[in-house]
């Protein structure tokens, strides 16, 4: 292959790659911006959605092959359950773990989410033990070829559906009512409830809203990439880089620092290494964390580190 | 916890010496024997782990970085440079402790949740670079024939000898660090963590007392992490895991932010849980493969940290104070009305 198909080849699995390290941080950036808390569990919706989807929708031995599920539901409808379900999860995580540690403190929070993503790990492990599971692709089809580089079809789901969820967040955000309620909680929660606003609720469906993003995210890829029980783990991780690459405030931050991750991953594993290819997303963490702490990003950088 | 006095601490730790000296004889077999030292390894981590997030409120969620370091470190200084076990041993603890105190200067400037993070991208480079440099460290098999452990003419082969040699270490790093714990130092780090921004107001150098108490779980993860490489004689990736970092933090939680005393009970709390879990679930469930443990701790981790945000010694403690406090003052009322000669 040639360096410049070679360059467009590795560009569009970047940006793929990128589009769901954006989808998980998108996750992080809600929740955090409206209730202050890094959610550690945001890799396991990922993967729960994956596996709800894959179980709705194919044959699927579950409780250590004990039971086989043979609902065989259309993709399309196995999807949309899915992500609400996982909805559903992430307002019960609220509401059992995170609304009844009122006023914890930063590592109590963090060890709590810390918990919550075990559990889940641990439920997804007895339902579905080790096994990979496959979804299959969203649109038959031989792959694009652009450049003598081959772009497989799937690939293009992943990026419109990185898209078009950030065009909704755009839309629910500015135009809404619910979506100005979530902004003024993240802007001044004081201030918010005093005008009225049930920071309550918002916090719960921000933990929604973020499960229902995380859900479509391991949906999207799992035609791509098999997924397991325990894949949440890198996930989450990688998308909270991203996050933290986006500044943690603003959805389109969050998506910009997901591509950029994506595409940093492709290049590094396509020049330098495949091998130290996770390691990209941590040496860039620890490059912005530097950035940040030595002031680069500008003062309220700074203010908002100080606050943490 | 301040519950314990000085003399109380000598006590205890007298106490416990004892128990653990004659509980090997009680003991049937080499399985509960081998558990103990399990408890004993994870006791020297834990105590570290509690004095920088107990002590001085910075989390780490990469502390089995440490712990491979130590067992890597002497591994292939005693395979590949010959090394006396007790000079690897010594010398990888000194290099961790290096290690850990030129990391800390800038990662624990970090707060909270980017620590957090910070740290556990830490582990999981860590454990990349353990997988990929196959030379030096065996890759994914691990560094295997690591020589057993010889102290001058004592060398420790046999189980027991090993519960003895991990408990003398234990109770060394417990002695340390509650008297460090009831120095200036620990009264500096317990100033920290009440606001950083006082403690350094009063003249506390925040920073470097973090990071020296940093270096310090390090060196004491790293010591635990060359017992392990010395008793199993094979350290491999798997040992540096997230999840064990993780299962570190649960251990300190489970027992108390603050509380050296509080860590050997979570260490052993854990240690005993997750063993047990380990043999009982697959009974309880059809297929279980026994790493379902991970959801009872899940579990046990959030509902402790909601109930008793302070651990389970330290909490239960301060509950009962406080129960006791409320108590002799509805007494108190109560005989004042009395005096007071209310009908």
């Amino acid at each position: 292959m040639s360096l410049p198909s070679q360059i467009v080849q590795l560009l569009f699995s970047g940006i793929t790659v990128g589009s769901i390290y954006a989808l998980i941080a998108l996750g992080f950036v809600v929740i955090y911006n409206v209730t202050g808390i890094i959610n550690f569990a945001q890799g396991e919706f990922a993967v729960l959605g994956a596996l709800i989807a894959v179980t709705l929708s194919q044959d699927t031995p579950i409780f250590g092959r004990a039971v086989k599920v043979t609902l065989d539901l259309p993709l399309p409808i196995a999807i949309v359950a899915a992500v609400l379900i996982v909805s559903v999860i992430g307002i019960l995580l609220y509401e059992l773990a995170i609304r009844p540690a009122k006023g914890a403190s930063v590592v109590s929070l963090i060890i709590i989410t810390i918990g919550a993503s075990i559990t889940l790990r641990g439920l997804a492990l007895i339902t579905w033990s080790t096994d990979p599971f496959r979804l299959p692709n969203f649109t038959v089809g031989a792959p694009l070829q652009i450049f003598g580089a081959f772009l497989i079809l799937q690939n293009f789901w992943v990026i419109g559906a990185a898209a078009v969820i950030l065009m909704l967040l755009f839309l629910f955000f500015e135009r809404t009512m619910t979506g100005k309620a979530l902004r003024a909680c993240s802007i001044n929660r004081l201030a918010a409830r005093l005008m009225g606003i049930d920071i309550n609720r918002m916090a719960m469906f921000s933990f929604a809203l973020s499960a229902a993003i995380g859900a479509i995210a391991g949906i999207v890829i799992t035609p791509s990439t098999f997924m397991g029980y325990d894949s949440g783990e890198l996930l989450g991780l990688k998308g909270f880089v991203a996050a933290i690459m986006g500044g943690m405030d603003s959805a389109v931050g969050a998506v910009i620092g997901g591509l950029a991750l994506g595409i940093l991953e492709a290049l590094g594993a396509g020049f330098i290494s495949s091998a130290y290819k996770d390691a990209i997303a941590f040496v860039m963490l620890f490059l912005i964390l530097a950035a940040r702490l030595s002031g680069l990003l500008g003062a309220s950088a700074k203010q908002q580190e100080s606050g943490l | 916890m301040q519950g314990l006095s000085r003399h109380g601490n000598l006590i205890a730790l007298v106490v416990l010496a004892l128990v653990l000296a004659v509980l090997p004889i009680y003991l049937p077999n080499n399985y509960q024997v081998s558990i103990l030292i399990f408890v004993g390894l994870n006791t020297i981590l834990t105590v570290g782990l509690s004095l920088l997030m107990g002590y001085a409120g910075q989390i780490s969620l990469g502390h089995a970085v440490f712990y491979g370091m130590g067992g890597y470190a002497t591994g292939i200084l005693a395979i590949r440079f010959g090394w006396s076990p007790l000079a690897a041993m010594s010398a990888a603890a000194m290099l961790t402790g290096l290690i850990a105190y030129c990391v800390g200067i800038p990662i624990l400037r970090l707060r909270g949740n980017y620590l957090a993070m910070a740290t556990l991208g830490l582990n999981v480079i860590f454990s990349l670079i353990l997988s990929q440099q196959t030379d030096w460290t065996g890759g994914p098999n691990g560094l295997g024939n690591i020589p057993k452990l010889s102290i001058g003419k004592l060398s420790f082969t046999s189980d027991v000898q090993f519960y003895y040699l991990v408990w003398f270490a234990a109770l060394g790093v417990l002695t340390l660090s509650l008297n460090i714990v009831n120095s200036r130092f620990g009264r500096a780090l317990r100033a920290i963590h009440g606001s950083e921004v006082a403690a350094e107001m009063m003249g506390v150098d925040a920073g470097h007392y973090k990071t020296v108490v940093f270096a310090l779980s390090a060196v004491y993860a790293s010591i635990a992490g060359s017992l392990y490489a010395f008793w199993i004689s094979l350290i491999s990736p798997s040992v540096v895991s997230v999840n064990f970092s993780v299962e570190l933090v649960v251990m300190v939680a489970i027992g108390g932010l603050a509380s050296v005393w509080g860590a050997i009970f979570g260490a052993a709390a854990v240690t005993l849980l997750t063993e047990f879990l380990r043999n009982m679930l697959p009974q309880i469930l059809s297929g279980a493969s026994g790493e379902q443990e991970i959801i009872a701790f899940g579990l046990i981790l959030m509902i402790i940290m909601i109930v008793l945000p302070e651990g389970l010694t330290t909490g239960t403690l301060r509950r009962l104070r406080r129960w006791r406090a409320e108590r002799a003052a509805v007494k108190e009322i109560q005989e004042s009305v009395e005096i007071m000669g209310a009908p």
